[in-house]
């Protein structure tokens, strides 16, 4: 199993949510965090005063799937948080030892 | 018995419910540029005003400051303790209740515009000794010597509404403490940007209709010079505005919402001693001045490298100066026949000296007093006055009130 994490920008969140369900994805946890890479962050000036803002506003996705499934998962992902242009965002997956469904203790494939 | 004129009577008390409106309107001006962690800690600041000085007012406060009318003195009497025995007493052609009320309302606002540079940092029971300290030991006695015939009215320096009495003062006074207070942490290089400027321009909205109460007010009558003093006022706030965006489009390259708001306030702040006084298209002069030299005394506080957290200094003591002194130009006695003529209407610079004098007094009194205020209190007070690091970083709200601005999260 493994573990797909995006860092998107966020008003792509919707395209990448709708991506991910037409190809059967039952799950996913989605959060706001901030940060910067390349895109760096902006200026705010108050009373002339400049302020460098680093942390950018990103959307994290979160998702748990079989290895079979995860590079497809990805391009879709790519393909619909991609604008072409400096903060798009970042993809990476990890392998995964064990998921649990809280509800009823169920394993592997049958917890996802 | 002077005679008592429902007109006049009517509009003063008018008026000062529409400086009380400042003070709660400061506190959203204010409190809408700290960060979210200390809104309530700043409202709390400003509210508080209305409370302690309104019963120190009553038991000694106005006694202090207009016993002994006219004495040409440095301060009053306690003739009035409690303000026994004034229900039938008439100050020109109003209540001596009403005159009462008005000049309370002065009072409040002036401490409270301090809060503004100490903002972020300073323990609650700090502020509670020191807003009680500072309005007995230096409020009381520079509105006896302008607004009472003290000393500095006997010289013949002229304030309408209280260039020098609020403004310079609480400038001074606000200068005075974050020296004592220090920087907050992070200061100058951590981002501290205004959590919500809508309620900023909220607050600037009300403080700009209060401030017709203020100054129009402070003719104490319903005349022609009230609404002189109206007319001025409005005009200098709109001439500050657009002053101040210029200066801040040309300088850093937008025009901003917090520039257009504090361009306002700066324009308000420098028509106050001359709005009974001028006429014209001064009022158009002095407010686009204000605007404009106000943004640029921002640049002070990196300067010398003092904490004014919301620019106290900038708006207020410069802005209070500047108005006090153009008024030394552009007074003119056809206005108002219990004025004189400034040095460009032909009065020579009698008044430009006299304005000079009132406005360095009443700084040099209120820089020192509040100094030793400040420097006692953090002596005396067991925590001294100055909030922990770790009482600045989690937030003067949850840390000195129990509470949260936005409790967003917790629903």
């Amino acid at each position: 199993m493994k573990l797909i994490t995006a860092i998107i920008k966020p008003f792509k969140v919707d395209d990448v949510k709708e991506a991910l369900q037409a190809l059967g994805v039952k799950g996913l946890t989605v959060s706001d965090v901030r940060g910067f890479g390349r895109q760096r962050g902006h200026t705010e000036v108050y009373r002339g005063a400049e302020y460098k803002i680093d942390f950018v506003p990103k959307v994290q996705i979160e998702l748990v799937t079989d290895d079979d499934d995860a590079p497809r998962l990805v391009d879709a992902i790519i393909e619909a948080a991609r604008t072409g242009k400096i903060g798009d965002g970042k993809v990476w997956i990890v392998p995964v030892d064990e998921v649990y469904r809280v509800r009823t203790g169920e394993r592997g494939h049958d917890a996802m | 018995m002077p005679e008592l004129n429902s007109g006049d009577t009517a509009w003063v008390l008018v008026a000062s419910a529409l400086i009380l409106f400042m003070t709660p309107g400061l506190a959203l001006f204010y409190g809408g540029m700290v960060r979210a962690k200390n809104v309530l800690a700043m409202l709390m600041q400003n509210f508080f005003a209305m409370g302690i000085v309104t019963v120190i007012w009553v038991i000694f406060g106005y006694s202090l400051a207009f016993g002994d009318l006219g004495n040409g003195g440095l301060i009053g009497n306690f003739d009035f303790l409690g303000l026994e025995d004034l229900g039938s007493e008439v100050t020109g052609t109003i209540p001596t209740l009403a005159f009462v009320v008005f000049q309370l309302t002065f009072a409040v606002i002036t401490p409270a515009l301090i809060t503004g540079a100490i903002a972020d940092r300073m323990r609650w029971p700090a502020w509670v000794g020191f807003i009680t300290l500072w309005s007995i030991l230096v409020y009381l006695p520079v509105a006896h010597w302008v607004f009472a015939g003290g000393w500095l009215a006997e010289r013949g320096a002229l304030d309408f509404a209280g260039g020098t009495v609020v403004h310079v003062n609480a400038g001074a006074a606000a200068l005075a403490l974050i020296l004592i207070l220090g920087k907050r942490k992070g200061w100058p290089k951590e981002p501290m940007p205004p959590h919500s400027l809508p309620l900023t321009l909220l607050g600037t909205g009300i403080l700009w209709f209060g401030w017709f109460g203020f100054n129009a007010g402070s003719a104490l009558a319903a005349n022609g010079v009230a609404a002189q003093a109206f007319l001025n006022t409005f005009v200098a706030a709109a001439a500050g505005m657009l002053g101040w965006l210029i200066v801040e489009r040309m300088k850093s390259g937008h025009a901003t919402t917090l520039g257009a708001a504090s361009g306002a306030v700066a324009g308000l702040v420098a028509i106050t001693p001359c709005a009974g006084f001028v006429g014209g298209m001064s009022p158009i002069v002095i407010g686009g001045i204000a605007g404009a030299v106000c943004f640029l005394a921002i640049s002070l506080k990196f300067k010398f490298g003092y904490d004014d957290s919301l620019d106290v200094v900038a708006v207020h003591l410069v802005g209070g100066i500047l108005g006090s002194v153009l008024l030394g130009l552009f007074a003119d006695a056809s206005v108002n026949e219990l004025g004189t003529n400034g040095a460009f209407y032909g009065g020579g610079w009698e008044l430009f000296g006299e304005q000079l004098i009132a406005v360095g007094a009443v700084l040099v009194f209120s820089l020192v007093v509040s100094a030793v205020i400040g420097l006692v209190l953090k002596a005396v007070l067991p925590k001294g006055i100055r909030a922990s690091e770790e009482e600045e970083a989690a937030g003067l709200d949850i840390t000195q009130h129990s509470e949260t601005g936005y409790a967003l999260e917790r629903s």
